[in-house]
């Protein structure tokens, strides 16, 4: 994974709240076995209506998407995240994030902005109004602010999550180190538990 | 509360903690990883990029289910992607030494139900899958949750997984559900009250005398369901009807080593001044049958009641939501429930496909016919599940009513194969997630248990196995 200190740039507005995994990329597109070109995907259904936001000019080349609540619920589909990424997106940002969701866009160094809910509001009426308004996003201090809207909120980020985000660092490294540990669970565990081969 | 006072979830983690360190997620042991075709692929692909092995493939299972077709399956797979990202997954099990249920063989299933069925999810056991309804697992009282592709990759190489220790959450449902309500009804009633975020971050725990009551495949139909709440995942305390449920089964223990399970199993439910972060209570004589009507699980409401008014929300973002769901639904605001039509009804998914699901839905058809116009589909969770159903009479049952009667797979649920609604169609469905294009582009969802799906295809709108007259 690169590392992922500070996002900065334009954003969209998507003014929808409960926007599911399912929305984010229809399965039809999970057949692929590969990782890559998921962006064409993304928001497949919506993007025919030719005034969708991601369709809109004002908006092309942003890199910051601002949701309303609830946002990447349901499936566990990583291949959410790698459209998002794909597409050009480099943090989400919302008031409510699905578990899953938030969790794998950490392995992929997507940064989830969880802000509160007013600031939420005001970035989405902001970038409404204003599509040119830059945005920052601070990973190691977890802050967002967007100065021209008077605009500034923080966002929660567990301290090991905000170092692997910003040093790049891979998990499956990370736990191997401790490979004499999983080996000392495995001699203590009970036998009895079931096992694929017997 | 007493120190020593501690939740059945925090039994199951602290029993698989392999490392816990100020400052960072504690790293799990995982005792059984489901694998299937749709999120494994690029887990696959990542070892072999980094020249890694898989570390336990004897606690690791995989089934092809997402994407297998459910009619004709004597031919080739028509759609060429499908086909490919099956041959993909057995190619990987075969390479890394995993056992895997393709296609046809007798084991095969939707992930969900095999686990159980085969005996392999077990009281106590840490369980994970590339899958957000693993959740179902915890019925049997295990911690069993859905992770995505890299995480899957990790559990892979490792057999462990960092995690953030989850909040607890208990719902307590009391008293006795009255006649032909169902788990399901339980479970959208649940959602119904917290909302579709009201479990983020936490691990619930089903708790009270109605949940005790439900059998064990209804169990799973509620720990099913947990994931819609928000939850990472849901359990239930294993007693004696998990116990007689897995004896006997082919993973389950046996022998001197069934006595030493048992003896573990019976230590896990919660301690009695153990304590729980949120706490949520419903009195199971007030429930009723549900049907959603909106793009959401929490947009549900009682069969008896009619689509809401989106002004009658007092959240801004929810009356948006609700105008949205109800011009994507095609419906009008104070239409009765039961006034409305439907075009398919299937009856399905690892929410209710098991033998008791089954058998309700056959005891409802049994007799009638299903109205002319209406498409309704049976698919069974398994192999198992369909061998056994065949055993009692239920397909014939099925035929007779004008049902038809399919392969087991996740087929609508997800329309990943040709089971597919078409734009605008409306399907009442005993599956899960009622999310836009969920069941097919354009496709109106309607969740149900599969009584009320049964009934439904028999009256051609929604309505109640009572209704129904010889
Ligand atoms: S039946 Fe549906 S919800 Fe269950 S695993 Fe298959 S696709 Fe997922």
């Amino acid at each position: 994974m690169r590392p992922v200190t500070v996002v900065s740039g334009r954003a969209i507005p998507l003014e929808r709240s409960d926007v599911d995994t399912d929305q984010i990329i229809p399965s039809d597109w999970l057949k692929r076995v590969e990782r890559t070109g998921f962006g064409a995907g993304l928001f497949a259904e919506w993007r025919d209506d030719r005034d969708f936001v991601l369709n809109r000019e004002e908006y092309a080349g942003a890199t910051i998407l601002v949701a309303g609540p609830n946002f990447g619920t349901g499936s566990s589909r990583e291949h959410a995240v790698w459209a998002l990424l794909d597409y050009g997106f480099e943090a989400v940002v919302s008031p409510r994030f699905g578990d899953i969701f938030a969790n794998n866009c950490t392995k992929q160094g997507l940064v989830p902005v969880r802000v509160d809910p007013e600031v939420g509001r005001a970035l989405l009426e902001a970038v409404a109004a204003d599509p040119g308004l830059e945005i920052t996003i601070d990973v190691g201090r977890g802050t967002i602010e967007a100065p021209a809207a008077g605009i500034a909120g923080t966002f929660p980020l567990d301290e090991f999550t905000r170092s692997r985000l910003v040093h790049g660092w891979d998990d499956i490294g990370l736990t191997l180190r401790h490979e004499d540990r999983i080996a000392a669970y495995e001699s203590a565990r009970p036998s009895w538990r079931p096992s694929a081969s017997a | 509360m007493a120190k020593s006072d501690k939740t059945l979830v925090d039994k199951v983690w602290e029993s698989h903690l392999v490392r816990s360190a100020e400052g960072e997620p504690d790293l799990l042991f995982i005792d059984l990883h489901l694998v299937h075709e749709v999120t494994s692929p690029q887990a696959f692909d990542g070892l072999r990029m980094a020249g890694r092995t898989v570390r336990r493939p004897e606690l690791t299972v995989a089934t092809a289910d997402h994407n297998v077709p459910t009619a004709d399956v004597d031919k080739p797979i028509a759609d060429p992607i499908s086909k490919k990202q099956l041959e993909v997954l057995a190619a990987n099990c075969e390479e890394f030494g995993i056992v895997c249920y393709p296609m046809g063989h007798a084991n095969q299933g939707i992930v969900h139900v095999i686990g159980p069925e085969l005996g392999l999810s077990q009281p106590g056991m840490t369980i994970v899958c590339g899958d957000s309804h693993t959740s179902t697992h915890g019925a049997l009282g295990a911690l069993a949750f859905g992770i995505g592709t890299s995480e899957v990759e990790h559990v892979l190489a490792t057999q462990t997984l960092p995690q953030i220790r989850p909040a607890t959450m208990a719902v307590t449902v009391e008293g006795e559900l009255p006649a032909g309500v169902t788990a399901k009804d339980v479970a959208l009633a649940i959602i119904g009250r917290i909302g579709t975020g009201g479990g983020a971050g936490h691990v619930i725990e089903y708790r009270g005398s109605a949940i005790r009551s439900l059998s064990m495949e209804g169990r799973m139909t509620l720990c099913n369901m947990s994931i819609e709440g928000g939850a990472r995942a849901g359990m239930v305390a294993p007693d004696d009807a998990t116990f007689s449920y897995l004896e006997g089964r082919p993973h389950a223990p046996k022998g001197r080593d069934w006595e030493r399970a048992l003896d573990e199993w019976r230590s896990l439910p919660t301690d009695e001044g153990a304590t729980f972060d949120k706490e949520v209570a419903l009195d199971a004589a007030g429930l009723l049958p549900h049907v959603t009507w909106g793009t959401n699980p929490g947009q549900v409401v009682a069969i008896d009641g009619a689509v809401p008014d989106p002004d009658a929300f007092a959240e801004p973002a929810e009356r948006e939501a609700a105008a949205r769901a109800l011009a994507y639904m095609g419906l009008q605001a104070g239409t009765a429930i039961r006034d409305i039509p439907v075009d398919t009804v299937f009856i399905g998914s690892c929410t209710n496909s098991r033998i008791e699901d089954l058998r309700a839905a056959a005891a409802v058809a049994d007799g009638h016919r299903v109205r002319p116009g209406v498409r309704a589909l049976v698919v069974p969770g398994s192999h198992r599940v369909k061998a056994q159903a065949e055993a009692e009479g239920l397909d014939r049952v099925f035929r007779a009513s004008g049902f038809e009667w399919r392969e087991p797979g996740c087929s609508m649920c997800l329309a990943m194969n040709p089971d597919k609604l078409a734009p605008g169609e409306r399907c009442a469905s005993t599956s899960n997630r009622n999310f836009e294009g969920r069941q097919g582009r354009g496709g109106r969802t309607h969740l149900v248990s599969p009584a009320v799906a049964a009934a439904t295809a028999v009256l051609g709108r929604f309505g109640l196995p009572t209704e129904l007259v010889r």
